[in-house]
């Protein structure tokens, strides 16, 4: 087994320390190491968008950043979206839009439409779209999906 | 007495039970299953699409640090010539186990031949690379009417064909032959004025759920064997383990954890027995995740298929014979969807002469497993194009002939059964009605199209239990997997029943030693039959409660009264008590209340669906845009419309996907080129437009708030709508699916 390497990192916005291999992914550090297993693993290369999460503001799939490049840095994962007594505004939506079938992207759509709205408030049905497109759904056919985050914008 | 009653839940829109788990990250999947101790497996998986195994040495995989197990087909009971019935026919049991794992012949790239257990997911691929399989590569079979050729390499020594009963001499890799025969076709094709013959291709295609199958197994000391894993069905999974393994069902606990997924795909069994012959080895618990490349190569697609359609109609748009010849590739073992292909594929239409002949034949390709309406999108591509070409050459609106030909109650299908009461004429006509229909459509290389589907779902059995709460709540035991929400059409048909709201009944999907059996979330049967379950549970939950009152009040059951969440004493005694307030009083009327409901129903009532889609052909590129697309279905009775709708479009998607870019692409050495969600190219969000979803209710009989099956029919129109929609653009007829830039390109005579 290969060394394992410390890293220090906000997750959620709360301090966290792991041991990691170097070659473990940072999805595979959240799920198999921390236990947070909103993260889902799809394809495990990139093509689904099932374990999306925001780190330093921006995007990811977690499947394609290592553990250790964590260091130092903000990791947001649908763990940490709801507040204690209620839930966010795009996962309230996801709720009254029926906007999730089997649910196992659903994290994963959340995730990136925070990412959307939060550089982009009011985005219009093609930026949802576009913004969407890197997050597979095979459930809905996308169209309460698109409705909900248009919704979220809205109550937001 | 079904017609659209004054119901209090049903027809609303609640938020589903398991929903906030499901948007906060808590629900959890199989593969998030974790267990102290627990070790992690992987497969190792043939490069050939067929060899013959001569050797698989372990030594050197066992041989490293970390490795805790190794198991190939040695490790599985010797199945004999033994025929299991797993609830979908008789099987070879030697054909369940060989594609568990591959004894003598590896049937195609991706066949799982070995397995380890080892500490860490990474230590076990790296085993599988250090186990040492010597391969006698044999020539691929890749397509379905090469493997009929009398000079094809067989995959199966022994398979005989099996025609309307008789069984053949020589070998074959053609399993099986059916036909259904009604009227006299030959008489009906001479009484018609237009013949229209085509033959069609369709490629094989995957169900495409982002959730890969997953399992973890453990035994205890005292041999109970505990399986945690995504599945359609527990107690399918505890069946076909039992066989598999040949241990007792009574030894053996299936626990369904939430399911990412499955459009069928997630009724065979892959990993399953492969965790759990590795946690036997082990003693440990063993989790076996797939990765996406396993899911594609490894688990059953859905199949390819040659197909050839004649259809005969007089001037006015009678269609008076209709000819199918169905050959599907079944993979590497007999079982192809043939047999529900050939049920549907002239459904909507009340025709009196029909010949229907399919033909279930081997090739080196996954077993196929069922997805979504399983044959009928194969089947109806080619029907509902010949209809689209008839109308055409008639000068008949092609909705008009559906309409002029529609099936309804008292028909006779091709294969046999008669119709009870179906929706076939009313989503045509919905269809026609619908203001897509008649809206402008003349750009230049713009179409519009139309198709109908049918499928005819099923019922079998289910089992639910309501446990009363003493606050006037109920808790709802079911054995059905939820994959879209039927927690909330379950519970809502049990808070219909009690007059309590949908908030007010708490449903749990438990493992196989905590409900009765419960067939598999598919078939579209889960919200018709473990929806009828629930129903019955929650009528002797009724009348129980009835006797409590009686009880209370000092009067005979027949005088007590239930209506509208409340219990009221009639014919004498003035007595009233709110369903809650009487489940407050339990105790002191006899102790709990537990209701029971079982069903094996025989009427689920087929559902039709028409599609109405518009596209844009770019004439440079070949791409195919859909501009418009709206998909009318007969639901009998919506219990929750949003996720009626959900199926609706969900199926419509898949149909879009299968119409457009999805299909498996080989090489000559039988290799999936394309397995990956790169690759294997299913819709974006940016590929579509929303999904007009238009519920049609047309209530079963066979059910007592008129549910029909909705999962499934919604993919069986698209492809052949959007084919239609093409021709309608360019004025060409695509007969092979997928219907991608090349192929369109190729039928422009671009290239």
């Amino acid at each position: 087994m290969a060394r394992r390497s410390h890293v220090q990192t906000t997750l959620n916005g709360e301090t966290v320390e792991f041991l990691c291999e170097p070659r473990q992914s940072l999805l595979e550090v959240l799920r198999d190491e921390l236990h947070l297993t909103g993260a889902k693993e799809g394809c495990n290369n990139g093509n689904c968008g099932a374990c999306s999460v925001i780190l330093d503001g921006r995007l990811v799939n977690s499947c394609l950043v290592l553990g250790v490049e964590a260091e130092g840095k903000s990791v947001e994962t649908i763990e940490g979206l709801a507040d204690p007594d209620k839930l966010h505004p795009i996962q309230d939506a996801f709720l009254e839009n029926a906007a999730l079938q089997c649910g196992i992207c659903t994290p994963g759509f959340i995730m990136s439409a925070k990412a959307l709205l939060d550089q982009n408030p009011n985005p219009t049905e093609h930026e949802v779209r576009y913004w969407l497109a890197g997050n597979l759904c095979r459930c809905t056919g996308y169209d309460k999906i698109v409705r909900a985050v248009l919704d979220a914008a809205a109550a937001e | 007495m079904l017609e659209n009653k004054d119901y209090k839940v049903i027809g609303t829109r609640p938020i589903r039970h398991d929903g906030v788990d499901k948007v906060t990250g808590r629900a959890l999947y199989g593969a998030d299953f974790q267990a102290a101790g627990l070790l992690h497996g992987r497969v190792l998986r043939s490069p050939h699409a067929h060899a013959r195994i001569i050797s698989i040495d372990t030594s050197r995989a066992e041989a490293l640090p970390g490795v805790k197990g190794v198991v190939t087909a040695k490790d599985l009971p010797d199945p004999g010539d033994k025929i299991a019935d797993l609830g979908e026919g008789a099987v070879n049991l030697k054909y369940l186990c060989d594609n568990i794992l591959a004894s003598d012949k590896a049937l195609y790239k991706g066949h799982a031949v070995a397995a380890v257990a080892a500490t860490n997911p990474h230590i076990a691929e790296e085993a599988c690379t250090r186990i040492d399989v010597t391969y006698e590569v044999l020539p691929p079979v890749l397509e379905v009417r090469q493997a009929m050729e009398p000079d094809a390499p067989l995959l199966h020594d022994h398979i005989r064909t099996t025609s309307l009963g008789e069984t053949a001499e020589e070998p074959s890799n053609v399993a099986s032959h059916i036909q259904h025969k009604l009227g006299d076709p030959e008489k009906g094709f001479a009484e018609a004025d237009v013949i229209i013959e085509r033959e069609f291709v369709t490629g094989t295609v995957h169900q495409g759920y982002i959730e890969p199958h997953n399992a973890t197994a453990h035994y205890n000391q005292d041999g109970q064997l505990t399986i945690w894993c995504s599945t359609q069905g527990a107690f399918t999974v505890r069946e076909q383990v039992a066989e598999i393994l040949q241990y007792p069902i009574s030894k053996i606990k299936v626990v369904p954890m939430e399911i990412g997924g499955g459009f069928g795909g997630k009724i065979s069994v892959y990993i399953k027995p492969v965790a759990a012959l590795l946690a036997k080895k082990t003693g440990k618990p063993v989790k076996v995740l797939m990765n996406r490349a396993d899911v594609f190569e490894g688990t059953g697609p859905t199949p390819a298929s040659f197909i050839r359609v004649k259809m005969g109609a007089t001037h006015e748009g009678k269609i008076t014979a209709a000819e199918g010849y169905l050959a599907f590739e079944a993979g590497a073992y007999p079982g192809s969807p043939v047999g529900p292909g050939a049920m549907c594929i002239f459904a909507p239409y009340n025709i009196e002469n029909v010949i229907i002949d399919g033909y279930d034949v081997v090739v080196n390709k996954p077993k196929t497993a069922p997805y979504r309406a399983p044959g009928a999108p194969n089947a109806a591509f080619g029907s509902e194009t010949v209809v689209d070409e008839l109308a055409e050459k008639l000068g008949i609106d092609p909705l008009e002939i559906r309409l002029l030909n529609a099936a309804k109650a008292g028909d006779r299908r091709a294969d046999g059964p008669i119709h009870p009461r179906i929706g076939c004429i009313e989503t045509v006509e919905a269809a026609k009605a619908h203001p897509h229909y008649t809206a402008p459509n003349g750009k230049k290389h713009h179409g519009r199209g139309v198709a109908s589907g049918y499928w005819f779902n099923i019922g079998l059995e289910s089992s639910v239990t309501i446990n009363v709460n003493s606050d006037g709540t109920i808790n709802l035991i079911e054995g059905s997997t939820d994959i879209g929400g039927t927690r909330a059409s379950i519970a809502m048909q049990a808070a219909e029943v009690l007059g309590i709201p949908a908030e007010s009944v708490n449903p749990s999907v438990v493992d196989t030693d905590s409900v009765g059996y419960t067939a598999v979330t598919g078939g579209s049967r889960t919200t018709y039959a473990t929806g009828y379950a629930a129903y019955e549970a929650a009528q002797d939950v009724k009348q129980q409660l009835i006797a409590r009152a009686a009880k209370l009040w000092e009067v005979d059951e027949a005088n007590v009264q239930f209506a509208d969440g409340e219990f009221s004493s009639i014919n004498g005694k003035e007595e009233q008590i709110s369903f809650r307030d009487l489940c407050g009083r339990l105790g002191e009327t006899g102790g709990p209340v537990v209701g029971s409901g079982t069903v094996n129903p025989g009427g689920a009532g087929g559902a039709y669906a028409t599609h109405v889609v518009d596209v844009a052909v770019d004439a440079e590129t070949g791409k195919v845009d859909i501009l418009r697309y709206t998909a009318v279905q007969d639901a009998g009775k919506a219990i929750h419309p949003s996720y009626v709708e959900g199926q609706i479009q969900g199926g419509a998607v898949q149909g879009i996907g299968w119409a457009l870019n999805e299909e498996y692409i080989y090489n000559a050495e039988g290799e999936m080129t394309n397995a990956s969600f790169l690759d294997y190219r299913m819709p974006t969000c940016l590929d579509l437009p929303m999904i007009d979803a238009v519920i049609v209710e047309v209530p079963n009989p066979g059910h007592p708030y008129g549910v029909r099956g909705v999962g499934e029919v919604p993919i069986v129109p698209p492809m052949a709508a959007i084919a239609n929609a093409i021709y309608d653009a360019i004025g060409v007829r695509m007969t092979e699916l997928p219907m991608s830039p090349d192929r369109l390109l190729k039928a422009m005579g671009k290239i």
